[in-house]
């Protein structure tokens, strides 16, 4: 099922009735997922993901925008007519009920026509109850379940009525790091078994790049950028976007174009084709460095860490907006450093141009 | 080990003593009194040793009386001073505006003197010289009898007593079940809400078992107050109960410590072991029901 939003915008009266602004929570979103995609909605806290996908579930009516399944406009049904499933941050499995019985309740509310007979809604959780593999839980409370395994249950809550869409809040938040790698593998797998169109909220980019089909990056109400993974980290629409994704995170410089020179600090990085004199911020991928003797970009060696595969260099540059830069090298290049000095070659597609007061990405070419 | 033993018992002396003292040696010593025949607490003396005390209590009318007072305030009041509390609670907790004046005026019988709320209920129901009483008037608005609440027959009186301890009791429960109510999680009501859980289904199937730890105390704690229900019929019928005929346990035992008929600890005693008796039972019971009974579904009843 096809999920459109939009213009979809929602504010929210300010909780200091003093204060008479609202806080837009949504501002103004127009996005497609496209039928049994997995998208991620990405962005650090408090920049309204959850709102999205409450307003997607219809727990929130928007202020304003059209909420589409398919070609239904579901804007103004509730919620159980929308046919969504949500598996909340903490779960909210009823703690006084087995897995099973959990599982049931959404079954055991249908009226009419799609009442379901006892037997019926016994096989179809036993149904959801296999496809997260939890066969042998389903008598257990949730107090008496891991946090993996609860989260398979709401999972299995979620898809029992086998929604048109599949919504989840942060669902791996409470899970520890290597469970955590474990579930969003098992999550992908029953995604795509069931081919439910699913959103996905996340403040973890890495967790979002490794899920997606299509990631939506979002900041203060507003998408900043929508598409596959790999094509949002290779040209990132503005700093922000850039800054939010990859781990090591891009290192940041202040720089100039002059002449059609691109200078950072005292350092002539790069010339530029038609592009006119302006000041901007210069991003560089970790991975964007290339240990040269005689490269143009002159560093303070602080360090070098090795770790498995990598290795990580550790250095300063007046420059830099941060106070270290690091950047990634593969472990059998020697850095060639002699008296604490460091020097670089940079990779043109590692490097970003944005503009200074827009933070806005700025094309151009090396020559 | 050990050594941290001998420490725990030190730092618990202090209250096991004033324990021992206060609580634990009146209660062996009400034991004891209880079987021994007309003791005397001036001379210290003693008939004899026995069941007496209890056969007189049980074959008393007064105490026979001030048994089946007691039950029937306790069988009338705690179930519907409970069910009607968790009403009030739920209408109050869905409630936006005024919320908070709302609570205060349920909870201001709580913070008033039993004898002012006893003063009022006497404008509301004694028959004076003057006046029948508001809610005579009421009933006579209605082409109905007056009828004497405070001196006559004694369904009526049964009838304002019980009102008034669920009056009583009520702001307390109210109090607790609101904040009860307050403190489930609404993630598990948007969840229902996902679902289309009808509103009935989610209080049975989700609020009730949530809040279900919070009724159990109070019935328990309810079923115990009752029992030992005093001064509230004091406050409306006043000290001599027994000629009113809406003695209670506890009154049946204060009567025979100190009351006119009073000067009779063995008889008290007896008595107040007695209802000791009743209570532990009934709690007991409820204990058991709580633990055997699925959480939830034995609720406000
Ligand atoms: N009911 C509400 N009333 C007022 N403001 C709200 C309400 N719900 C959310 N907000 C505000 O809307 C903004 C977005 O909140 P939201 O919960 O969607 O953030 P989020 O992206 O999910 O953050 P997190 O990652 O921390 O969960 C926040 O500034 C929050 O304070
Ligand atoms: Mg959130």
């Amino acid at each position: 099922m096809k999920v459109r939003l939009e213009h979809l915008t929602k504010r929210f009266p300010n909780s200091n009735r003093k204060i008479k602004t609202e806080v837009t929570a949504v501002d103004d979103v127009t996005l497609e997922i496209p039928d049994g995609q997995l998208a991620v909605l990405l962005g650090p806290s408090g920049c309204g993901k959850s709102t999205a996908l409450n307003l997607i579930c219809g727990l929130e009516k928007p202020t304003e925008g059209r909420i589409y399944f398919g070609d239904d406009d579901v804007t103004d049904l509730a919620p159980e007519n929308r046919g969504v499933g949500l598996v909340f941050q903490n779960y909210a499995l009823y703690p006084h009920m087995t897995a099973l019985q959990n599982i049931l309740f959404p079954l055991q509310n249908l009226k009419g026509e799609a009442k379901l007979s006892r037997e019926q809604m016994t096989e179809k959780a036993m149904e959801a109850a296999k496809l997260v593999q939890i066969e042998e839980l389903l008598d257990r409370k949730p107090g008496q379940m891991s946090g993996g395994q609860q989260q398979r249950v709401a999972i299995a809550r979620a898809l029992v009525k086998m929604p048109r869409v599949l919504l989840l809040d942060e669902p791996l938040s409470n899970l520890d790091a290597r469970l955590r790698l474990q579930t969003r593998e098992e999550l992908r797998r029953i995604q795509r078994e069931t081919g439910i169109t699913t959103v996905f909220v996340t403040h973890d980019q890495e967790e979002a790049m490794s899920i997606s089909d299509m990631m939506v990056v979002m900041r203060k109400g507003a998408v900043h950028q929508t598409g596959k993974p790999q094509e949002i980290y290779d040209e990132p629409v503005d700093l922000f976007v850039a800054k939010f994704l990859g781990t090591p995170p891009i290192n940041v410089f202040e720089g100039k174009v002059r002449g059609g020179v691109l200078t950072v600090g005292a350092d002539a990085v790069m010339e530029l084709e038609d592009t006119p004199d302006r000041d901007v911020w210069v991003g560089i991928r970790p991975e964007g460095f290339i240990p040269d003797v005689g490269g143009p970009l002159r560093c303070g060696l602080v360090g070098v860490e090795v770790m498995g595969r990598d290795t990580t260099v550790v250095a300063t540059h007046p420059a830099c907006a941060a106070d270290n830069l690091r950047a990634i090298i593969s472990a059998d290049t020697g850095i060639g450093s002699s008296a604490g000095e460091v020097r670089f070659a940079l990779k043109r597609e590692k490097l970003f141009l944005f503009d200074k007061e827009t933070e806005e990405r700025v094309p151009f070419r090396a020559r | 080990m050990k050594q941290s033993d001998l420490k725990a018992w030190l730092y618990l002396l202090p209250a096991i003593l004033f324990l021992g003292i206060f609580m634990v040696y009146p209660l062996i010593d009400v034991f004891i009194y209880s079987f021994e025949e007309g003791y005397n607490s001036a001379s210290q003396t003693v008939y004899g040793v026995g069941w007496y005390n209890y056969s007189y209590v049980l074959h008393d009318p007064y105490f026979l009386q001030a048994v089946k007072n007691t039950f029937i305030i306790v069988l009338i009041t705690v179930p519907l001073s409970t069910g009607l509390a968790l009403l009030i609670s739920v209408g109050l907790s869905s409630v936006k505006p005024l919320k908070d004046l709302y609570q205060t005026v349920f909870f201001l019988p709580y913070v008033t003197n039993t004898l002012a709320v006893g003063l009022v209920f006497m404008i509301l129901f004694k028959k004076t010289a003057y006046t029948d009483g508001m809610v005579n008037l009421l009933i006579n608005q209605f082409g109905g009898e007056s009828v004497d609440f405070i001196d006559g027959p004694y369904w009526a009186k049964m009838f304002i007593m019980c009102f008034y301890t669920i009056w009583v009791v009520m702001p307390f429960k109210i109090l607790i079940l609101t904040s009860a109510l307050a403190s489930v999680d609404k993630t598990y009501y948007n969840a229902a809400k996902i679902d289309g859980t009808p509103r009935w289904r989610v209080f049975t199937r989700i609020t009730l078992p949530m809040i279900s730890p919070m009724i159990f105390y109070l019935v328990i704690t309810g079923f115990i107050g009752a029992f030992k229900a005093y001064s509230d019929e004091v406050a409306l019928f006043g000290t001599n109960l027994n000629a009113a005929g809406m003695n209670t346990i506890v009154g049946y035992v204060y009567d025979m410590l100190y009351g006119d008929s009073g000067g009779y600890p063995s008889y008290a005693s007896a008595a107040a072991l007695i209802l000791f008796s009743i209570v532990l039972t009934i709690t007991c019971v409820n204990l058991l029901v709580t633990r055997r009974g699925r959480p939830g579904y034995a609720g406000a009843r």
